[in-house]
């Protein structure tokens, strides 16, 4: 049985929604080594050789299994890059939980770079779930360095969540994914910048088959100092559809740069972009001060509500 | 009760100082359904903002039960005990209808009790109580959304701003009884709705007539409503019908 930690157990508590060893495959990796891990008879993990990180092989036709594989940091001064590859067989049906939490008390930066590679299989269907927390009041900085990779063969789903709402330093995202015919992805990205942070997100999406399809939704809000980018980047090459769509609040001195990008290399490709940024609605704040909340109070529903 | 003395609100329109209310004074007792009507453009609206805070006066006094008010927050004034619905409703990204009532009500409330404010405006509450408060809803949805409110949220003083506009398919009627049941429901509440509606006029215990930023009028229902009639400060539902604005259904049940 493996103990954890007070902090350990409110990094996995943020990031993964853990309280105790999951239920099926996991892979928790602390302080740049595997606190523990487990396979099941449908879901093999098995540690690189040569390098940091795992590959993760999902058997064909595994249905309602989930893996979990968080990462936890509590030594200030670490940096790490991990590779992690998943392989997803035909017809799986799966959810994949990863994060990452940061804390950091002392004064070194600490920085996790993750580096996952997805290859879903013909008709397999993924969910996957990944939070990003930092905590301590050390003066060293968190900083998460993701890429993503994503290849989806004939007719595969995928459904990815990417939610990064405190403590985070210092972020470049970079999410790539190329989609066979009838493959359909979903991206929900939440993001809340604060103090003097900076996140930078960038999706490249791929339509290669006909009848693909791709949906990257990012909702952000930007308080104090920091500054957002998001860069999304469709392209359609076969009959296909994309939307992307960025909706953004700023708050205090915060600042977003939006950058929806839209290419078409096929008379059938249908691609749509949305992007959005501005304050507060004076009205929403009204509204429920007049429902008895205070400003901050009505503040703090909205924001809520918006990243919800 | 709510207590205007000589109160004046004025803006700033590109430059030059406009007055909106002028010398306003006028008092709304506890246990009261009051309607306020006059021409458009005449400062009922501002009223009704000036009541529950969102606006200040430039002169005069706001009471509520003998109490200044005058500068009070909006926040303040709702834990007192005014309501206010707004005549075009809060639309966000987000919150869902469950969200917005169980903040009205102010306190930690079940989806079941919830579901009793929907079903109070004639809203199926099971299709609705999940619902995102966005232009996913129409206006007629999102009217009736924000009355529950303001039903949910109890209060001493009640203010509508035109809750018919837009109400579609749901009756004049149904909209009565949420009124009156406030009223019993609430103890020493009253209401006050402004509107041109003749059959919401038809019930008022007090109406005032404002026009051009001043009070007209100010008597017993019955004695007003009869010098009303024939004017645009009291229209009869078909002629509602056909001012409607566009995009609007009104109420022809």
């Amino acid at each position: 049985m493996i103990q954890f930690d007070e902090i350990q157990k409110r990094l996995l508590s943020e990031v993964a929604d853990l309280h105790s060893v999951p239920e099926g495959a996991y892979n928790i990796r602390s302080n740049g080594a595997a606190l523990g891990r487990a396979s099941t008879a449908n879901i093999e993990i098995i540690p690189k050789e040569g390098k940091s990180g795992i590959d993760i092989k999902i058997k064909p036709g595994t249905k309602n299994e989930s893996v979990h594989i968080p990462v936890i940091m509590t030594e200030s001064g670490l940096k790490e890059a991990v590779y992690n590859d998943f392989f997803i067989g035909e017809d799986a049906d799966v959810v994949i939980v990863a994060g990452c939490g940061i804390d950091n008390c002392g004064n070194q930066d600490s920085e996790h770079d993750g580096i996952h590679r997805f290859y879903v299989g013909k008709g397999a269907k993924v969910k996957y779930v990944e939070k990003h927390y930092g905590s301590g009041n050390g003066t060293g900085k968190r900083i998460l360095n993701p890429v993503t990779e994503v290849y989806m063969e004939e007719d595969s789903s995928m459904e990815m969540e990417m939610v990064q709402i405190k403590g985070v330093d210092d972020t470049e995202r970079v999410t790539k994914s190329e989609l066979a015919k009838g493959a359909s992805l979903v991206v929900h990205e939440r993001l809340m910048t604060h103090g003097d942070q900076r996140a930078i997100s960038t999706y490249t999406v791929n339509l290669n088959g006909d009848g693909s399809n791709a949906d990257v939704v990012s909702r952000s809000v930007a308080r104090d100092n920091s500054y957002q980018k998001f860069d999304a980047v469709i392209t359609g090459n076969a009959a296909c559809s994309g939307h992307t769509e960025c909706d953004a609040i700023i708050m205090d001195n915060g600042r977003i740069l939006a950058v929806p990008g839209l290419e078409a290399n096929s008379v059938d490709a249908a691609l749509v972009h949305e992007a959005a940024i501005g304050k507060i609605a004076g009205d929403q704040i009204i509204k429920l001060m007049t429902l008895g909340l205070t400003e901050e109070e009505a503040e703090e529903q909205i924001i809520n509500g918006f990243l919800k | 009760m709510i207590e205007f003395k000589n109160v004046t609100f004025g803006v700033n329109d590109e430059g030059t100082d406009k007055e909106i209310i002028h010398d306003v004074s006028f008092v709304i007792p506890d246990r009261k359904f009051v309607v306020i009507t006059g021409p458009n453009g005449g400062g009922k609206s501002t009223i009704a903002r000036l009541i529950a805070g969102i606006e200040k006066p430039q002169s005069g006094q706001i009471l509520m039960d003998g109490e200044d008010i005058t500068q009070m927050s909006v926040t303040d004034r709702a834990k007192k005990g005014i309501g206010y619905a707004f005549q075009q409703p809060v639309k966000f990204k987000g919150i869902q209808v469950f969200d917005l009532i169980r903040l009205a009500s102010g306190k930690k409330i079940s989806m079941t009790d919830a579901c009793q404010y929907l079903s109070a405006v004639g809203l199926c509450a099971r299709d609705y109580i999940n619902r995102e408060v966005n232009s996913s809803l129409s206006g007629g949805e999102l009217k009736r959304i924000e009355i529950a409110t303001v039903l949910a949220k109890a209060s001493r003083l009640s203010v509508f701003d035109e809750p018919e506009a837009g109400i579609d398919l749901w009756s004049f009627q149904n909209l009565i009884e949420v009124f009156e049941k406030m009223r019993r429901d609430i103890k020493d509440s009253s209401i006050l709705i402004i509107s041109h509606q003749e059959r919401i006029l038809a019930i008022a215990d007090e109406i005032i007539v404002i026009k051009e930023g001043r009070v007209l009028e100010h008597g017993v229902g019955s004695e007003v409503l009869p010098k009303l009639m024939g004017t645009d400060s009291a229209v009869p539902e078909c002629k509602m019908g056909m001012a409607a604005k566009e995009g609007e259904e009104d109420d022809t049940v």
